[in-house]
């Protein structure tokens, strides 16, 4: 497989600690990379990395095989999309508006969309589902149908890569599905390859190929799923009672969280 | 929806909604030209725009010398007040951003009294100040309420109240202290006047302010990203510091320049954008120019009543705006006070 991203001892620090120390890992096309880890550990920082938007202080993060500070910003916006933890839009756009505005990568000197443009953001929401909202508000939609839109937003970038900031963080477990399974659809047909953090462990361990543990700023464990989340880890990483078994149908790692009550009623059993 | 749809922006869509407005525009010059104390009826007017010499020497004084050149600024006050709103509302993410608002109408006016005081002219000097003044104001605000990363609404408005309040001391100070003939009136600075006018002005104002315009908006599909988090617009090739400080800089040139000539007049920037808005949505390539335009048609409505209203005497137009804008102003903060309070 090739590799689309790769991150070669990666330092970066807001001020003067490192908040990112010596990361590698690369992305390989078509696979859904997932990214764990406990608040503070780096991951927002790590994926803005990845996206070219902060500059590292040493290492390197190649785009396609060459650096990504060598990209003006509009060529990197081409190749990768991000759909961001929370998008606030202050002004009543319409969905397909909204849509739309991923196309602005792509746009030259004329500033109106043109019939190619109309063209993949009508196919980018028959992709995501959200045709039907099309002419609706987006202050009016739900967090799961905003999340979709945005989706289809990015997917109107034509970008090959997609980062995901916690897509999942504000929905309810239905939609916390369905994301994650547009999410896996759209890798499968359309050959993107996704980093999605997430805080929802159990459940992004059933869709990502492989996962990387963030652990105060480093790679704590890269690899498959079932490699990376052990009760071991973790409890390491989070300082969390948790149990970790085999989700009985996807027989992928599930996390149990031990909470004290739950412990007292074992006890009493 | 079908594919064949297009529920985008089309250039035809803006060419016809400009087309439009200025024929709105042009209509409302017209009858206010033919209002006022002394009587000269719409159809006089019409012939004499129509170029058929058939009125008298007064009539053409009134038209030519009084009236026209008082509702041209009043046109080009409006329009680049509504632009500076426009811009404001989108770059600091915040709906009741407005030069008045945020004190940057005082900061140029102040500008421009400091001027006169020195013996500059109108030429340059003068609203060469009122710029510098504007920008002062501007950074000023900006470095006060984005010290914790986000612009929040209360800050930020706070923050204007109390720049507003400074500043209108400064101009009483000012106003007060010395006994220049060219500053003769503490209300045409703080309530705003028409009645000044010259065609030197306008002669000045017009290109700069159409060359800004022009510039500003080339961004407006940049604003529109903006408007969705400055993160992602910085994502996808918007240079988000670049175009604020082009912006900055166009804004303070502009509303500096008519503030020299005009005085403070407050909260067109507030409401004529969020009328257009409402109309037209939010979509910044229509709703520049559908603001300008309609900041023009305003403001000349607005001064053609202050004219009229208690005539033969005039009120300042400022206070015409002021009556209709901070009831508005109110309107906005209940109806979407709670929204809009988190950055």
């Amino acid at each position: 497989m090739d590799s689309e991203l790769i991150l070669k001892g990666v330092y970066f620090s807001y001020d003067d600690q490192w908040c990112l120390e010596g990361i590698d890992f690369e992305l390989k096309k078509g696979e859904i990379l997932g990214m764990i880890g406990p608040n503070g550990s780096g991951k927002s920082t790590l994926l803005k990395i990845v996206d070219g938007l902060l500059k590292i202080q040493k290492g390197e993060v190649l785009l396609l095989n060459r650096p990504i500070s060598s990209y003006r910003r509009g060529d990197v916006a081409r190749h990768i999309a991000m759909v961001p933890q929370e998008t606030t839009f202050r002004f009543p756009f319409s969905v397909f508006e909204v849509v739309l505005m991923g196309r602005f990568p792509h746009s030259g000197r004329f500033p109106f969309e043109g019939k190619e443009d109309l063209e993949i953001a009508h196919q980018s929401m028959q992709l995501t589902g959200t045709l039907d909202l099309a002419r609706r508000s987006i202050h009016e939609l739900s967090g799961g149908e905003k999340q979709r839109v945005l989706i289809a937003r990015a997917l109107t970038q034509r970008a090959e890569i997609i980062l995901l900031d916690e897509p999942t963080s504000f929905l309810d477990i239905r939609h916390k599905v369905e994301t994650f399974e547009l999410i896996s659809s759209l890798t499968q047909t359309q050959g993107l390859s996704v980093i999605v953090v997430s805080q929802d462990i159990s459940l992004a361990a059933q869709y990502c190929h492989r996962m990387l543990l963030l652990n105060r700023g480093s790679v704590y464990k890269i690899g498959e799923p079932s490699e990376v989340i052990t009760a071991d880890t973790i409890r390491t990483v989070y300082q969390c009672p948790v149990l970790v078994d085999k989700n009985p149908i996807s027989k992928t790692p599930r996390v149990t969280v031990l909470s004290k009550r739950g412990e007292g009623e074992k006890e009493t059993l | 929806m079908r594919r064949s749809e297009h529920l985008g922006l089309t250039p035809l869509r803006v060419v016809t909604t400009g087309l439009i407005l200025s024929g709105l525009l042009i209509m409302i010059a017209l009858i206010s030209l033919s209002l006022g104390p002394a009587k000269v009826s719409l159809r006089e007017v019409l012939a004499w725009v129509a170029g058929h010499k058939s009125i008298d020497q007064t009539a053409w004084m009134i038209l030519f010398k009084i009236r026209l050149p008082r509702i041209l600024l009043a046109g080009l006050v409006g329009f680049t007040l509504s632009i500076g709103g426009v811009v404001f509302q989108a770059l600091l993410r915040n709906p009741l951003a407005e030069p008045f608002i945020l004190g940057v109408s005082s900061g140029a006016a102040v500008g421009a009294i400091t001027g006169i005081v020195l013996g500059l002219g109108f030429g340059l000097g003068v609203p060469l100040l009122s710029f510098m003044g504007a920008l002062f104001t501007i950074l000023l605000v900006m470095g006060i309420s984005s010290r914790h990363g986000g612009l929040e609404s209360s800050t930020l408005l706070l923050t204007g109240v109390i720049v507003n309040a400074f500043f209108t001391a400064v101009i009483m100070f000012f106003i007060t202290t010395t006994s220049d003939s060219r500053l003769h009136s503490m209300l045409f600075w703080l309530y705003g006047d028409l009645s000044q006018s010259r065609y030197a002005h306008l002669s000045l104002g017009l290109p700069i302010i159409l060359i800004v315009s022009g510039i500003l908006y080339v961004f407006s599909r940049h604003l529109n990203l903006i408007v969705g988090g400055e993160e992602s617009a910085l994502q996808m090739g918007v240079e988000v510091e670049l175009l604020k400080w082009i912006s900055f800089l166009g804004i303070s040139l502009m509303t500096g320049m008519v503030i020299s000539f005009s005085g403070i007049i407050g909260f067109v920037g507030l409401i004529v954008p969020h009328l257009m808005r409402m109309l037209l949505g939010p979509d910044h390539r229509l709703l520049i120019p559908a603001s300008a335009l309609g900041g023009a048609v305003f403001l000349i409505g607005a001064d053609t009543l202050a004219r009229i209203i208690l005539s033969p005497s005039e009120l300042p137009v400022g206070v015409i705006t002021a009556f209709l804008g901070a009831p508005f102003f109110i309107y906005l903060l209940k109806q979407r006070g709670s929204q809009w309070t988190q950055s």
